[in-house]
């Protein structure tokens, strides 16, 4: 579904990510774990296309999407929850959701895709006319979550979905994780706390400097002695 | 109570109403595209002076020559986008300010050359109404409640639409605009018109009112752009409230002085706030 290739990208005159290879099929959920800085957001950027990379390939579904638009990413099947949640905090939740509607391809849908996210997550059919900024952390992922399903995307991008957030809220953001997953969209999540991630992932890239320095099944990561010991300190 | 002092108050009314429409449109502007249209009142003058062409020299029905000057100064609200602003949108925004400041002093001159200095009028005498011991000029009252249902037509425009949830959405986050499927580029393009609409339509409602001449345009801009401020830049509830404050103490406060010197008090009124509260009565940016 998605395989990107001798991806290199930055900002300025600093590289922050060379020759990545990577592949998502349909129906995968695959995690990028790594440290602080190691290029994690910019992957995620380059892919959605809020950055041109600078070399390599993001093809989606047979389609080189340097040639795409970046605004017309989203009608590709490719939405994006962005680090730090990146809502419109002066929005109504509802409003919110609808922006995740505005492609042509997804506004005949709205009504039927609010009820549908609405169902998904009931704590946003109570905020419905509520400010977003106004809202607690968690609630705010949940709504840029269902922001992002509002185009029905086939491959969900999520950046960081835990970060900043208190831990009873950070399982409660891991259980949507999996509601998304078992209503059967690919997922490509990126995380640091690869300890919860690696349980609800298929397969996982480690992603350190700016390189891929290892990627396999979550159950062979978790296994690796390198990476019991660097990321899930034990 | 005085009935000179009543009719003032109704006239302020009845003037924020015009202000406010103008402040909104200088506001949506700078609310999306972050950039000043110092011209803004000018484009009100070209409008005015289609609408003397279209009906004073050509005889066209005023209800067919005011919906042609909207669409008229749109396109020009589009044009002094594409071809000003886009150009140097990315740079300093001292820039954007003496290229629209450049633009005024272009259309002032080019109004100019086609009409001369003179005072035109287009002729049209509207009636007195007359309310108890009230007097009210029937072409402020109309101007008044086409002002108001312009702002609301905007309103809900803003509110029912998806572009019009894009222009509320890209002044909060301009980045991300691209993951919702929004061309900004397009954003802009389509304030632009809108913006050049609603001093389209102020060009309408004015020239009922006031003889129009080149320099029109300064009789509107500072107040216009003053209000915006007082009202936090940007804030469009900012915007229409501080058009009424200032309409009353213009038209107040010119009952209780002179018309000469209410703009003074409005003024002094604006630069204490400037001390007071930079960021304006509803600011939301420090």
């Amino acid at each position: 579904m998605l395989e990107v290739a001798g991806l290199e990208a930055g900002y300025g005159g600093f590289r922050a990510l060379h020759d990545i290879a990577l592949t998502v099929e349909a129906g995968e959920a695959v995690a990028v774990v790594g440290p602080n800085g190691a290029g994690k957001t910019t992957l995620m950027r380059a892919i959605s296309g809020l950055l041109a990379p600078r070399a390599g390939r993001v093809v989606f579904e047979g389609t080189d999407l340097a040639a795409v638009p970046p605004h017309r990413i989203v009608e590709r099947g490719i939405a994006h929850v962005p680090e730090n949640r990146r809502l419109f905090p002066r929005l109504t939740v509802e409003e919110n959701l609808k922006m995740g509607a505005f492609s042509p391809a997804a506004r005949p849908h709205f009504a039927e895709r609010l009820e549908w996210v609405y169902s998904l997550f009931p704590r946003m059919r109570e905020r419905r006319a509520q400010v977003a900024g106004t809202m607690s952390g968690g609630e705010q992922q949940m709504c840029a979550i269902g922001r992002a399903l509002m185009s029905k995307p086939k491959l969900l991008l999520m950046d960081e979905p835990s970060a900043g957030l208190a831990p009873v809220i950070v399982d409660q953001v891991f259980d949507l994780v999996r509601r998304i997953r078992q209503e059967g969209f690919t997922v490509l999540i990126v995380e640091q706390n690869v300890r919860q991630v690696l349980e609800l992932v298929d397969r996982a890239y480690v992603l350190e400097v700016g390189t891929i320095r290892k990627s396999g099944t979550a159950a062979a990561l978790k296994s690796d002695p390198a990476i019991r010991e660097a990321y899930l300190g034990i | 109570m005085d009935i000179f002092l009543v009719e003032a108050i109704v006239n302020g009314i009845l003037l924020g109403g015009i202000l406010a429409l103008l402040a909104l449109g200088l506001n949506l502007i700078f609310g999306v595209i972050d950039v000043v249209w110092i011209a803004y009142a000018e484009l009100v003058m070209c409008g005015m002076y289609a609408i003397y062409w279209l009906y004073a020299v050509h005889g066209v029905p005023l209800p067919i020559a005011a919906p042609i000057a909207i669409v008229f100064v749109a396109i020009l609200g589009v044009l002094v986008h594409k071809l000003i602003i886009s150009p140097i949108l990315g740079s300093a925004p001292i820039n954007q300010l003496l290229a629209t400041g450049g633009l005024l002093f272009f259309l002032q001159s080019f109004a100019t050359l086609l009409f001369g200095a003179d005072f035109r009028n287009i002729g049209l005498r509207l009636p007195i109404v007359e309310v108890g011991e009230l007097f009210v000029s029937f072409a402020r009252l109309l101007a008044f409640g086409v002002a108001l249902l312009g702002m609301l037509g905007l309103w809900l425009f803003l509110k029912r639409t998806y572009v019009g949830t894009a222009i509320r959405a890209i002044a909060q986050d301009r980045e991300i605009m691209v993951l919702m499927g929004v061309d900004p580029s397009r954003v802009y393009l389509i304030t632009s018109a809108l913006g050049g609409g609603l001093a389209g339509l102020a060009s309408a409602l004015l020239v009922l009112q006031y003889d129009v001449h080149p320099f029109i345009g300064l009789s509107f801009g500072p107040i216009t752009f003053m209000i915006c401020v007082l009202g936090g830049l940007g804030s469009m509830v900012g915007g229409f409230i501080a058009a009424f404050i200032m309409s009353q103490i213009i038209s107040v406060g010119g009952f209780y002085t002179s018309i000469e010197l209410s703009y003074v008090l409005a003024f002094l009124l604006f630069i204490v706030m400037i001390f007071v509260r930079p960021q304006g009565l509803f600011g939301v940016k420090s």
